[in-house]
């Protein structure tokens, strides 16, 4: 019921006004800016200018991609693909998370550790253990972990099969590429990010345990006490938000990549994909500490 | 004629400032072959491309049974997509699913069928093109005709109305482009769709096209039958027919139809001057289809192939020349013979014929023969006389009627 009348509001409200200026967009291959240092050093105006112009038509255009796509997760016959994507950029992730977050524990508990024990505050290491991988470490390291694992695959994927024609083939076969290669991805981010920070935060937990108690000998009690003591939920919710939001940009810039790697100005083919995922990965990491200082401040208030 | 059933109405087509289509005009026929001529990177497979909707042109309207299929600045209308399949050149497939999944998603993605029946009928469609023992390998562990066949039924599976074909022959050996060949026109007269094809294969695409159009200078110049092709004024056939038709017979050692015409004109014109009598005798490779059937596209190709270099190494010494008429059927001229004498040089090719002939038309393809497999055909021949001023058609259709078997392969 819901995804027809979705539906409808989108063929009316996008077919008119947006697919438009999206399919511009697409075809524009005329329209392909070079900016170089040479334009820059002569002609700083107007590389400015460009850069601008570029920048936000892109914005604009990755704005439309993901509206698109995410309208697109509550159509048929998507739960099969959607649990795929789940169990490539989620449960394959786990391993990795798990042991970065041990050791992002383990050293945050060393290092506090040393600069609390000279104000003899060394009873504090379980708040400040706590608080800062719940609120900070957790989201930003998981996005950043599962950019680097998952992203770059996702971006490398869907950008091979953009310049082998593969996405062309499923267009002519009336498969909405879209509805079958983006909205699972995104789905998928938007479901395992959060889970993952989860697991992350609690191994960290646990890490922090590893150094502070069993290497420096701090009290067990007295570490878990504050965790516990200190940690409200508003903290978790907050944690929770901000995973949700590097979901969004992650899965968006990586899938927007990829899906375009045959529009790039700078190159074509194979070294096309490899630019576009190179340029996914950093984007995504770019935008997930931009955009977490945003959320950090407007979440405080 | 009836309504054409695709209709380019002055079609431009620019990428930056090259101009790739410049006011095309064409039509194409329901439950026809069509084929697209044309030299490379001339703008065909950006032609078909246009019909399917991949590109929008940028002038100029294209009409789908009388409707426009594109309205302003707006998305691609796509109700003609779901009666087209497009096989691309480089077919595409998805590499990172095996053959079978390649074949079920457009099922599975665009029906409600329930599994069992879509498995039904890919297991059918894998079958038809040969692709059974394959059908749990992956794209890049098949072979380029295999490929091709994959990306064929995966066209076919959603039993389209029309399909493009982008040169659907690239990058195979002389022999499997026309299996290939060979294979949609029997799909197509089997499952009766249209078909588009854009190919370089001149002359063998004439044997299965009912039209053809020849893009030369962003332009379409030629909309006709290939034998009107044949008698077509313009310098597209002086650069780009001969050539390629060249390339074809340096390939096989026959004539080509063009070559084979000149020659026959240069016999006539001496035979105006001193009366020179000729013979005409036609081959036909009985029953194809069941070897076809039988053996598989491949070997009957090759039977067909090597028949034809039996005859030409057989006739050549004594000043005859010999081509293709059909998918089936080769001519061969002997001029100044009679049909005494014909029939003399005929005898002697019989003996060597059933000697060697049959044994190496059979053993060339021995080794790739499946075991238990094997297929009865038979090799008629017929003779006649021309006389001078005598059209050739009415010469091999007298030919025609005079055909008795001279070969005969029997399964044992």
């Amino acid at each position: 019921m819901i995804h027809k009348v979705l539906w409808v509001i989108q063929i009316k409200f996008w077919n008119s006004r947006f697919m438009a200026s999206f399919s511009d967009i697409k075809n524009n291959s005329q329209n392909k800016t070079r900016l170089g240092v040479f334009k820059f050093l002569f002609e700083p105006f107007a590389f400015t200018g460009r850069l601008t112009i570029l920048w936000i038509k892109s914005l604009g255009a990755a704005a439309i991609f993901l509206t698109l796509a995410a309208l697109k997760i509550f159509q048929n016959k998507q739960l099969v693909k959607i649990v795929q994507q789940l169990y490539y950029i989620g449960a394959k992730s786990t391993l990795i998370i798990l042991l970065v977050g041990l050791f992002t524990g383990m050293v945050l508990g060393l290092q506090s550790y040393y600069a609390l024990v000279k104000f003899g505050a060394e009873g504090a290491l379980g708040t400040l253990v706590a608080l800062s991988l719940v609120r900070e470490l957790g989201p930003v390291l998981t996005a950043i972990m599962i950019t680097a694992r998952a992203g770059s695959a996702i971006t490398a994927e869907i950008g091979i099969q953009r310049i082998s024609e593969q996405i062309d083939a499923l267009d002519t076969m009336r498969i909405d590429p879209l509805k079958y290669l983006i909205s699972p991805r995104i789905a998928a981010s938007i479901i395992s990010f959060p889970i993952l920070t989860a697991l992350f935060d609690l191994i960290g937990i646990v890490g922090g345990y590893v150094s502070v108690v069993i290497v420096l000998g701090v009290t067990s009690n007295t570490y878990f006490y504050r965790v516990q003591s200190s940690l409200e939920l508003k903290d978790i919710t907050d944690g929770f938000i901000k995973s949700i939001v590097f979901a969004v940009i992650v899965s968006t810039v990586c899938c927007f990549q990829g899906y375009f790697a045959h529009m790039r100005a700078d190159s074509h083919g194979a070294k096309a994909v490899g630019l576009a995922t190179t340029s996914a990965v950093v984007l995504s990491c770019v935008l997930i500490l931009l955009s977490d200082y945003v959320v950090t401040s407007l979440l405080i208030q | 004629m009836d309504k054409p059933l695709i209709e380019f109405q002055n079609v431009t087509k620019r990428f930056g400032t090259k101009t790739v289509l410049d006011q095309v005009n064409l039509k194409i026929y329901e439950g026809q072959v069509t084929t697209i001529i044309g030299l490379s990177g001339g703008g065909k497979s950006v032609l078909l491309k246009h019909i399917i909707g991949l590109l929008q042109p940028d002038e100029g309207t294209i009409l789908f049974r009388n409707r426009p299929l594109r309205h302003g600045k707006g998305r691609h209308t796509s109700f003609a997509k779901g009666e087209i399949s497009y096989m691309f050149q480089d077919n595409a497939l998805f590499d990172s699913m095996n053959i079978f999944e390649n074949v079920a998603l457009p099922l599975l993605e665009t029906t409600n069928l329930s599994n069992t029946e879509i498995k039904k009928r890919v297991l059918a469609r894998l079958e038809q093109t040969e692709l059974t023992e394959a059908k749990y390998k992956y794209p890049s562990e098949l072979s380029g005709g295999m490929q091709k066949r994959a990306a064929l039924a995966r066209a076919l599976i959603t039993d389209p109305k029309i399909v493009l074909f982008d040169e659907p022959t690239s990058g195979q050996d002389p022999v499997r482009k026309n299996a290939i060949l060979s294979m949609i026109a029997q799909y197509q007269r089997k499952f009766g769709f249209t078909a588009i094809l854009v190919s370089h294969e001149i002359p063998d695409v004439y044997f299965i096209s009912n039209r053809i159009l020849a893009l030369y200078n962003k332009r379409i110049v030629f909309e006709g039958t290939p034998e009107e092709l044949e008698d077509f004024d313009h310098p597209f056939n002086d650069e780009v027919i001969q050539s390629l038709e060249g390339l074809q017979a340096e390939l096989t050692g026959l004539a080509s139809r063009r070559r084979f015409k000149v020659l026959y004109r240069a016999q006539m014109k001496r035979g105006q001057q001193g009366g020179e009598i000729y013979s005409v005798a036609l081959f036909t490779l009985d029953a194809l289809e069941s070897v076809i059937n039988r053996l598989g596209y491949d070997i009957a190709q090759e039977t067909v192939q090597h028949l034809g270099s039996f005859i030409n190494k057989q006739f050549s010494p004594v000043g005859g020349f010999s081509t293709r008429f059909s998918a089936n059927q080769f001519v061969t001229v002997l001029p100044y013979t009679d049909l005494a004498e014909a029939k003399d040089i005929l005898k002697n090719f019989i003996a060597d014929f059933t000697e060697y002939g049959i044994h190496n038309i059979v053993n060339g393809n021995g080794e790739k023969q499946p075991q238990n497999a094997c297929a009865e055909f038979s090799i008629l021949v017929g003779l006649a006389q021309g006389q001078p001023l005598m059209n050739i058609e009415s010469v091999i259709d007298t030919a025609e009627k005079n055909q008795t078997e001279i070969g005969r392969v029997n399964c044992s």
